[in-house]
């Protein structure tokens, strides 16, 4: 295991180019190309804004501006989502590969959830016309906390996706499971609601939800006023998207060898 | 020599599952609690077994066998595509597998950006697919169309471009399963001069292909598989010596197989000769012999009265044998062994051949050759010996009669027997004159090697 793990760096070139292939043959065809990575989000956030700012606003007192707010949450919540859909069937639609040619097969999970993150990149420069327009209050001892918590949220979508993947293989309802799941996980996370609000007994449940953390990270350091606190949160976080990463690695090396049968 | 690849006591077991549905899916797997359970697999299928094989650097191996033999799972286990179940495979140097040309391509980025992306898969760094592009664009011949996405390229085109990656790979051993069969004849032909390019710079090449002549040509050492063993290896010529006569053995016994078949279905479906058998068969004598315009009516069976029985009809080769197989040129003779139970005094005895395709190739019988009939009574045997066969290689029924002159059957066979003529020339048409070619003026040929 560590000894493939160790070949990974080698694969940066091919890594690269298929993200940028990933990118490239995304949008091509459309009309619009590139532009959709900003609509998709911002018709998630105006139909949000629209239903809790005018149809329900009790529910979200407190989180002012609320589009903003949002945005800190829909924003990684879409790159984590998409990379776990897109990866539970990239082993079997890259089957060509894995069945024809010799080919390392993480790779195509990791390319997934990197193209993801090149997506989540381009459309961070709406969330900094917000951040100007709203009048965020911005430190930039916070804002060295950004990257970081971008590599934690990389790592531990890298861990479920390298699971994913692999059991996939065998277990094709994994992803129609998975789309539940994500339903259900999108509202356990304090994405359309503020933390701060949730009930006790919720918190306590909301605790044990890793993409939580990170979404309250990305909240504390672009909207919240004060300092980054929950930091700590994040450094036990990271140390555990290690671990889950190391787990998925072994999960997908032990399986490795069955993908070019199953597939 | 030291060896490129290596390959010892390699098996390779396929698992199948046959409680497949019963899991397929994660709860009822976790409910029932038969994850693990179901996860061994009730039935296995042994791909190969027990392979052993060395081929020194710089040689070309022909692997040769039937469907299913395990040729592929052979290549794909040195390419390490799949793991072998037990044993070792060692490979020397860099491989690049043709295994599928293009696998990799995106069908909406253009041909260039394809090729970059595949070169750097098959294991190239970026600076080397540069260095290496406009070679490969020309092999490819795709100057004009390399900037077009790949889904808009002819299956020809991607198949070239998949190629002209591959073999620019410049790997140390190349393997090759049964991709020359893309192309055009002129792409073809600039594979194998590639190939015999390789082979000059000294690389080791193992050639999966069921083109036998492409093995003795080409190859310094065959192997032959069969069901996942190795069944032969060594000489190219022996092997595929070897292989051919394997074939025709088995070819041998499946037509003997279905024609007795086909005898038996006849036999049991007896037209009486009062009624349809007329209609079938018309006034001229020989039916058979009068061309093609009541040739969709013939369909294979038996019918006729069995005044005249045909006890049985057997083709025999040069050794005087029963055989379904002949080689274009060879002697061949038709015994029909018949039965009179009552003497008879109008009987004219008939054969016609036919083509796959139904054409009649040759037909004829006792009373166009002008054979007056004077009596048949009790057993009887005819001999139709024909002293060369000359017809192409393709597979022949024939038609065995025995009727009256006026065309009422006695006996009728129709398309009843199956042969096969084999040639090592792949000539075209039905039928082949004995022939020669001779040259004047200032016209040579190169001598070839390989072909006999």
């Amino acid at each position: 295991m560590f000894h493939n793990l160790a070949q990974l760096p080698r694969y940066r070139g091919l890594i690269q180019s298929l993200v940028a292939r990933e990118l490239k043959a995304r949008y091509r065809g459309s009309v619009l190309g590139f532009f959709w990575s900003f609509i998709n989000p911002l018709t998630l956030l105006l139909i949000y804004t629209f239903v809790f700012k005018y149809v329900m606003p009790a529910a979200v007192k407190g989180a002012d501006p609320y589009p903003l707010f949002m945005f800190c949450g829909i924003l990684p919540w879409t790159w984590f989502a998409s990379s776990l859909v897109e990866s539970s069937g990239v082993l079997i639609s890259g089957g060509n590969l894995i069945k024809k040619v010799l080919f390392p097969a993480e790779i195509l999970p990791i390319v997934t959830v990197t193209a993801n993150m090149i997506h989540f990149f381009l459309a961070l420069p709406i969330l900094v016309v917000f951040l100007i327009v709203y009048r965020a209050p911005l430190t930039v001892s916070e804002l060295l906390w950004f990257p970081f918590v971008v590599a934690v949220q990389y790592v531990f979508t890298l861990g479920c996706a390298l699971i994913l993947s692999a059991l996939t293989v065998h277990f094709r309802d994994i992803k129609d499971i998975l789309s539940n799941v994500l339903t259900l996980w999108f509202f356990a996370t304090p994405i359309i609601y503020p933390y701060l609000f949730a009930p006790d007994i919720a918190k306590r449940f909301l605790n044990w939800n890793p993409m939580a953390h990170i979404v309250i990270s990305y909240q504390e350091i672009l909207f919240f006023n004060g300092p980054f606190g929950h930091w700590k949160w994040l450094l036990a976080l990271a140390v555990a998207s290690v671990g889950l990463f190391l787990a998925g690695y072994w999960i997908f090396d032990r399986l490795r060898d069955s993908f070019a049968e199953e597939v | 020599m030291t060896s490129a690849i290596e390959v010892s006591r390699v098996s390779k077991i396929y698992r199948r599952f046959s409680h497949r549905k019963q899991f397929a899916t994660l709860k009822s797997a976790l409910l029932s609690r038969s994850l693990i359970k179901n996860l061994r697999p009730d039935e296995t299928f042994t791909a190969l077994n027990d392979v052993s094989l060395r081929v020194p650097r710089g040689t070309t191996l022909g692997v040769i066998g039937r469907n299913g033999s395990g040729k592929s799972t052979l290549l794909k286990l040195v390419a390490g595509i799949t793991k072998p179940s037990s044993g070792t495979v060692t490979v020397d140097g860099r491989i690049s597998a043709l295994i599928e040309l293009g696998a990799g391509f995106h069908p909406e980025i253009s041909g260039r950006e394809n090729v970059f992306i595949n070169g750097i898969m098959l294991g190239l760094t970026r600076r080397e697919v540069t260095q290496r592009f406009d070679e490969i664009v020309e092999f490819a011949e795709m100057k004009e169309f390399i900037d077009a996405p790949v889904k808009t390229y002819s299956s020809g085109m991607y198949m070239r471009l998949g190629f002209a990656v591959a073999i620019h790979v410049d790997p140390d051993v190349l393997l090759v399963d049964e991709v020359l069969a893309v192309g055009d004849e002129g792409f073809t032909h600039k594979c194998l001069d590639k190939f015999g390019e390789f082979k000059r710079r000294g690389k080791t090449i193992l050639l999966v292909t069921h083109s036998l002549g492409m093995v003795e040509r080409f190859c310094d050492e065959a192997l032959w598989l069969d069901a996942g063993r190795i069944k032969g290896s060594g000489d190219p010529k022996r092997i595929v010596g070897a292989y051919i006569t394997d074939v025709e053995q088995r070819e041998e016994k499946e037509l003997a197989a279905t024609d007795a078949k086909a005898r038996q279905s006849a036999s049991a479906a007896i037209v009486s000769p009062d009624e349809p058998a007329s209609a079938v068969l018309p006034d001229t004598p020989m039916e058979t012999a009068t061309g093609p315009a009541d040739m969709f009516r013939a369909t294979e069976g038996r019918w006729g009265s069995r005044e005249i029985e045909i006890t049985d009809v057997a083709l025999l080769g040069p050794d005087g044998q029963p055989a379904h197989i002949f080689q274009s040129g060879e002697p061949l003779d038709l015994r029909i062994r018949m039965r009179a139970p009552l003497p008879i005094d109008d009987f004219v005895v008939g054969v016609g051949v036919f083509n796959a395709e139904g054409i009649c190739c040759y037909g004829t019988n006792t009373y166009i050759e002008e054979l007056t009939p004077e009596w048949l009574v009790g057993d009887a045997q005819a001999i139709f010996s024909i002293e060369s066969l000359d017809l192409v290689e393709g597979t022949y029924k024939m038609d065995v009669a025995i009727h009256k002159m006026d065309g009422y059957p006695y006996d009728y066979h129709r398309l009843l027997y199956t042969f096969r003529v084999k040639s090592r020339t792949k000539d075209v048409g039905i039928y082949r004159p004995r022939h020669g070619w001779r040259f004047s003026g200032d016209v040579r040929f190169k001598k070839t090697t390989g072909s006999s």
